[in-house]
């Protein structure tokens, strides 16, 4: 490594989420009714709740998120 | 892929794929071929957006990668098509498929011949997190209780699995091949530790925002 890492970002990746949160594979299986009712303008939380605290402690799905709005915005 | 049959050369575009999925012969086949394409461009997409991790594969090895990608997914559609619901669009629905395995072929490729950290490497970073110039007294103090109870209050495997993801910033799918393992289950892992460091803290008075939350 490099740069000393941000102790902020540490915390916050060492205790991820406070809230309750969805598993990896419900997040899954619900990430593209998720980032469709996002793209709506709708409360994709109410619809999926859980969704947002796995995507803060889960880089993975939280890169799926973001490819998945990256593709859709690509057209 | 099998060659696209002649007779559905000229066949409209698929709208209704789960339909034509399940239809047979002609049909079918152009449906799955039209569904190939868009996996194929969706893992292309994806593959591109990380192109800096693998920025030693060339052209045609990139191109494999998300070849592979692209037959994965396709495979696992196919198995899948009865859990389709129809709350978001069928592309939708297939688009993450093909992000996913594009996803965990990326991060596998980009770790390839590289041994994991070892779990000292991690400590280290906690500790030079600690001494940052960033770092009040009370984060340091944040800090240092949260190393106490990493080394105190998990299993070995939670503490090692901990310190991997977070410290040493190993991608969970690398993690899991290496361990013969999920996703999920090393999710479920880190998911506990994380619990029990709170409690932890919890226990002590101490809160994540003792650090000074940005």
């Amino acid at each position: 490594m490099n740069a000393r890492p941000d102790p902020h970002e540490t915390v916050r990746r060492l205790l991820g989420p406070a809230g309750p949160e969805v598993t990896c594979e419900q997040c899954f299986e619900h990430l593209d009714v998720y980032v469709e009712a996002e793209r709506a303008g709708r409360d994709a939380e109410a619809e999926v709740p859980g969704m947002a605290a796995h995507l803060e402690g889960c880089p993975a799905c939280a890169s799926e998120h973001a490819g998945l709005h990256a593709l859709l915005d690509a057209g | 892929m099998a060659a696209l049959p002649l007779d559905a050369v000229d066949a409209p575009p698929v709208t209704d794929w789960p339909r034509e999925l399940r239809a047979g012969g002609a049909r079918r086949e152009h449906a799955i071929a039209e569904l190939h394409a868009l996996l194929l461009r969706a893992a292309r997409f994806e593959l591109g957006r990380r192109r800096g991790q693998l920025w030693h594969l060339d052209a045609h090895e990139l191109d494999d990668l998300a070849t592979q990608a692209a037959d994965d997914a396709l495979v696992a559609i196919l198995g899948k098509l009865d859990t389709f619901r129809g709350q978001s669009r069928f592309t939708t629905w297939a688009y993450k498929f093909a992000l996913l395995e594009a996803g965990v072929k990326a991060r596998r490729r980009a770790w390839r011949g590289r041994e994991l950290p070892l779990t000292e490497d991690g400590w280290e970073r906690l500790r030079s997190a600690a001494a940052s110039p960033g770092a009040s007294a009370r984060m340091a103090e944040l800090l240092a209780a949260i190393g106490d109870a990493i080394a105190t209050e998990l299993t070995p495997h939670q503490r090692e699995v901990l310190v991997a993801l977070t410290l040493d910033e190993v991608p969970i799918d690398v993690l899991a091949e290496r361990r013969g393992t999920t996703r999920g289950a090393l999710y479920k892992t880190l998911h506990d530790a994380r619990r029990r460091l709170r409690a932890a803290l919890e226990r002590q008075g101490l809160s994540p925002r003792e650090g000074g939350d940005p």
